[in-house]
């Protein structure tokens, strides 16, 4: 019996599956590093987000909505390890249970699961633990390269925890500021990772190499990476140059904190930024403003989580506002 | 020379051109052709033989009716046996001549023989007449009558004639075949097409991915004055006529218009062939070009030189074609053809090929929930924004189909080639076409 | 301490006091000057905003109730609320109120999954109007119910649902409000708004396939083969096309039995109890 169906007959071989697969893949190098710099620590706040997300996944729709499994389309694992990547990696293992539930059982699937959430999944769960837990979130273990059985946790400060103490200091005591200006890393270690921060944030080598492998792969296009990051590039260094303060030297602002891990796979997420690639330049802009706003001018050192699930509050509307031009209407 | 390329989405397809370099083979006679009443957008023609008729190649068998109508001419020698309804490819049934064949015998006139001639007749009014009485349609595949469409209304001018030989779909490659073999009468005929409109100014599109009939046209062009060539990106949908125009001209055809309103006529190659045999030849359009192709298991891939009213199943036969392990055989091609109902829907003017697809790869995948990746308005070569489309119908909302210019929608495929949701965003386009129309 | 008591109480007065004037003028400058008698009607309608009378919603039939004269009245008919409804607005405009039957959707197709057995296998999206443009449908009739059920969308009052047993959707007639919804959604224009008898009965022919009997028979066990038995039994039966129609004026109580016993495809159905709520008169 013939088959029958209107065109198009061929598909593209991607599938939701293949492209989820693909972002992990560009997230390997980052996951890496996590393990060279925080040794087993790194590994288990990993392996405990990753599966307590597929876990609350496949139970939510197997026992709450009784619909299809879904955790195979691999979404539930990206979540699992953009939640990790975002924390440190002293936390505590029922910490992370709870950030992930936040993150899939409240941010996704309350809102009908994959493609009808609001906010970046990952990002709610870390803001929830960030307000609720901000001792344990804001404690960062030294990165101790290749001592991987190392458990001792060595605190230490981030570099935007450093630059945002400069900051206070800076007009009460000069002495405290040149203190603190010598722990700040240097170019290079906050390329390769060796810096105290969230496990999957310390290197912005590793998370530029996913940056290409996704546009290779033509997982994502360059707009809103580009534009968020060449937004608060160019406030912070205008800012900068008016003030002088060290505070605002855009290459280590660049480079240290949430920032690329954010621009390039927390705001790229398909879900939660807008469909058309006007509305995305306006979604990464405000991300960008909204990230500078938070970071120089509120009592947090970092803004990254904020400003992007603030910016995801506002894509539907954005969509309502940037509908593609179709062939043969006027330019607008 | 620089390449030319629309400014709104597209896809890079792999191309599977597995026939481009076969000649053109001569199908031949099927015991019993088919021929169908209609096979053109419009009235269908009325029928002026019956049961028991004698007829010739070339015979007039049904007569157009109406103002958009078309001549059919009988493409075989023979006695009508039946007038009776068939399958087509989709399934419905329509009016068919049925004649059983006998030795090739031709109506006096008509000129069977190869040699070029270049001789246009100086009257237009007399070539569009001849390109009338031959039923000429539109062979690209919506079969219009191209005496309407070369009949340019007083308020309007023609600036370009676009002849349409890009053939951007996978598999096909009658058209291309065809420049390789027929490169100067196809000049001619865009010559003749020029007379009509009277102007001197035809351009050929190709797209890159055809170097041999580029070169083989350009050369012919340096003789013929008014006829040029522009070589055009390797994108789908490139052939569409919109993406087309504004490729070779850089304007868009406004939404609702039609490409005479931008002072565009465009016309695919088998169309400009068959007026070049029509006026010089005085040869109606009975036979045209098919591909056969597809999966390699399943089938040999050539081009074939098919009378109309041949049943589908005559030309797989010649091509070797495993009639029993076919999963879909489409009529046209692989993003915009039809699945065929039935393996002995007869061959009509407008038909380009015939693609095997084995039972395996016909089924569509599973469809799960979209991810809003935005790929499909990314592809949209008309700018639509697909999933807009397909989430106001799956809520029964019809009210914002006119905002989303669903009606704009061309059928090419691209998002549904695309979506990684594997939603059948095409089947939910046309409804959203279908409805916005009703709207009206 | 009382100066500040009072000084709340002549602040917040004061703020109450202005709020008040400014939403009385509001109120009064804004306000929509609506018939009393329109909004009397519109009340009593039954806000389905189906457009089964010919308009946009209720609120458009009682303005053109208003405004029509008696013999316009005549015309209007609010389908869902039938004649208790127009009897009451009759009353409001002081007009006799309109008298209609009684009317249900039938569906003229009884192509059921026994009778018209899968012969195509299309998976497109499941979609009635989507199907008719791709295909003829998967019974290989060409006019025939696809089985997709556009119409249960449609149907907002919740009458039509598919019959697992028979692949066919199924009407409610105690739901159904002759809003004449399926009929427009249809692609195949199956549905008819058809009345029902006094004593709740109806006979039709389910078949809408205009092939030739042979051809119809070949993809249906139940569709109409134009071969005339019904036509014999009542004069008024026309049979045109290869199709049987039986109009509205036959009496489904003197042949609705005789002709679904006669016809020897099946094709003419007979309900002699069309709405359950009612009992036969």
């Amino acid at each position: 019996m013939l088959k029958i169906s209107s065109s198009p007959h061929i598909n593209a071989p991607i599938t939701t599956q293949s492209l989820m697969r693909d972002v992990l893949i560009a997230l390997t190098p980052a996951m890496i590093v996590s393990m060279l710099m925080f040794g087993i620590n790194a590994l288990r706040v990993l392996l405990t987000s990753v599966a307590a997300c597929l876990a609350i996944e496949y139970l939510i729709t197997r026992y709450l909505l009784k619909t299809k499994n879904t955790t195979c389309d691999l979404s539930a694992a990206i979540t699992g390890v953009l939640l990790a990547f975002n924390l440190p990696s002293s936390m505590p293992t029922w910490m992370i249970l709870i950030g992930a539930f936040v993150a899939i059982g409240i941010a996704k699937m309350a809102f009908g699961g994959l493609g009808k959430n609001i906010f970046n999944p990952a990002l709610a769960g870390r803001v929830f633990l960030f307000i609720s837990f901000p001792a344990q979130m804001t404690q960062w273990p030294k990165p101790d390269f290749l001592n991987f059985l190392n458990t001792d946790i060595v605190t230490s400060a981030t570099t935007l925890g450093i630059l945002k103490q400069i900051d206070v200091s800076s007009s009460a005591s000069i002495k405290a500021s040149q203190v603190s200006l010598t722990e700040l890393p240097n170019y290079w270690q906050m390329l390769i990772g060796d810096t105290g921060g969230c496990i999957g944030e310390v290197s912005a080598l590793a998370l530029l190499i996913g940056l290409c492998y996704m546009l290779l792969r033509r997982v994502i296009t360059w707009h809103i990476p580009f534009y968020y990051i060449a937004t608060f590039f160019i406030l912070t260094a205008i800012t900068w140059f008016n003030t002088d303060n060290v505070h605002f030297e855009p290459i280590t602002n660049l480079l240290s904190g949430g920032l690329l891990l954010g621009a390039i796979f927390m705001a790229t997420d398909y879900v939660t930024s807008p469909m058309t690639k006007q509305g995305q330049i306006i979604f990464a802009v405000g991300c960008g403003i909204l990230t500078y706003v938070i970071r120089f001018y509120s009592s947090y050192p970092e803004g990254v989580s904020f400003a992007i699930l603030i910016m995801n509050a506002f894509v539907p509307l954005i969509d309502k506002f940037t509908p593609q031009r179709v062939y043969g209407t006027k330019r607008k | 020379m620089c390449k030319k390329t629309f400014s709104f989405g597209g896809l890079h397809l792999n191309k599977h051109k597995i026939s481009a370099l076969s000649p053109i083979q001569d199908a031949g006679v099927p015991p019993f052709v088919y021929i169908p009443i209609k096979q053109h957008i419009g009235s269908p023609a009325q029928i002026i033989v019956k049961q028991g008729d004698k007829v010739k190649i070339g015979t007039l068998l049904a007569q157009a009716y109406g103002t958009i109508s078309a001549n059919i001419h009988s493409s075989v020698a023979g006695e009508i046996k039946k007038i009776e309804e068939v399958q087509s490819e989709s399934g419905y049934f329509e009016q068919v001549i049925t004649i059983q064949t006998t030795a090739d015998d031709y109506e006096a006139g008509i000129d069977t023989s190869t040699q070029i001639s270049n001789d246009i007749p100086q009257n237009s009014a007399e070539i569009i007449e001849l390109i009338k009485a031959a039923g000429i349609v539109g062979m690209g595949g919506a079969g219009f009558p191209t005496p309407i469409k070369t009949s340019i209304p007083a308020n309007k001018s023609v600036q370009y004639l676009i002849i349409n030989g890009i053939e951007c779909e996978p598999y096909l490659t009658a058209d291309g075949a065809l420049m390789l073999e027929k490169p100067e009468e196809i000049v001619i005929g865009a010559k003749i097409l020029n007379k009509i409109l009277g102007i001197q100014n035809a351009i050929i599109a190709i797209d890159e991915n055809k170097p041999l009939a580029i070169e083989k046209i350009t050369q012919i062009t340096k003789r013929y004055v008014g006829v040029n060539v522009t070589v055009c990106k390797s994108k789908y949908p490139q052939g569409g006529e919109r993406q087309l125009i504004n490729d070779v001209t850089g304007r868009e055809v406004p939404s609702g218009k039609l490409p005479i309103d931008v002072g565009c006529v465009v016309q695919n190659v088998g169309t400009v062939f068959a007026v070049y045999e029509a006026v010089m030849k005085h040869k109606p359009l009975y036979e045209r070009i098919v591909t056969v192709s597809g999966d390699t298991n399943l089938t040999t891939a050539g081009n074939y030189r098919v009378r109309v009213g041949t049943p589908a199943d005559y030309l797989l036969n010649l091509a070797h074609t495993k009639q029993s392990q076919i999963g879909k055989l489409l009529f046209g091609g692989p993003m915009m053809g039809i699945s065929s109902v039935s393996l002995q829907a007869p061959i009509n003017k407008t038909t380009g090929g015939l693609i095997v697809i084995g039972t395996q790869d016909s089924l569509r995948a599973e469809e799960s929930g979209c991810i809003r990746c935005g790929k499909c308005a990314e592809v949209c070569p008309m700018g639509l924004m697909p999933f807009a489309i397909a989430s106001n119908l799956r809520r029964n909302n019809t009210a914002p189909l006119k905002a989303l210019h669903a009606a704009d929608c061309i059928g090419c495929g691209c998002c549904a080639y695309i979506c990684p949701a594997k939603i059948p965003l095409v089947d939910y386009c046309k409804l959203g076409k279908y409805e916005a129309n009703k709207q009206k | 301490m009382s100066d500040i008591i009072w000084l709340n109480i002549l602040i917040t007065g004061g703020i109450a006091l202005c709020a008040a004037i400014t939403l009385y003028i509001t109120a009064q400058k804004f306000a929509l000057r609506v018939d009393p008698k329109e909004q009397k009607i519109e009340d009593i309608l039954p806000q389905a905003n189906c457009g089964g009378c010919g308009f946009a919603g209720c609120k458009d039939f009682a303005h053109a109730c208003v405004n029509a004269s008696a013999a316009d009245f005549a015309k209007l008919y609010c389908p869902v609320g039938h004649s208790e409804v127009m009897h009451k607005v009759s009353q409001i405009l002081g007009f006799d109120a309109p008298k209609r039957k009684n009317t249900c959707a039938v569906l003229r197709c009884n192509g059921t999954c026994q009778a018209a057995p899968k012969k195509i296998d299309y998976n497109g999206l499941k979609n009635c109007r989507v199907a008719n443009l791709v295909m003829i449908g998967e019974t290989g009739c060409p006019d025939g119910c696809l089985r997709y059920g556009d119409c249960l969308s449609a149907c907002q009052f919740g009458a039509l649902t598919i019959n697992a047993k028979t692949g066919l959707p199924q009407i409610d007639a105690d739901k159904c409000t002759s809003c004449g919804a399926c009929v427009k959604i249809c692609p195949r224009h199956l549905f008819e708004i058809r009345p029902i008898s006094d004593d709740n009965q109806q006979v039709f022919v389910a078949c809408s396939n205009k092939q030739k009997g042979a051809q119809a028979k070949n993809n249906c066990h139940n569709a109409c083969i134009a071969c005339k038995k019904c036509a014999s039994l009542c004069a008024d039966i026309k049979v045109e096309q290869n199709l049987s129609y039986i109009p509205t004026s036959v009496s489904p109580s003197e042949f609705g039995q005789e002709l679904a016993n006669n016809c020897p495809t099946g094709a003419i159905i007979y309900k002699s109890q069309v709405k359950k709520g009612k009992k036969n008169v």
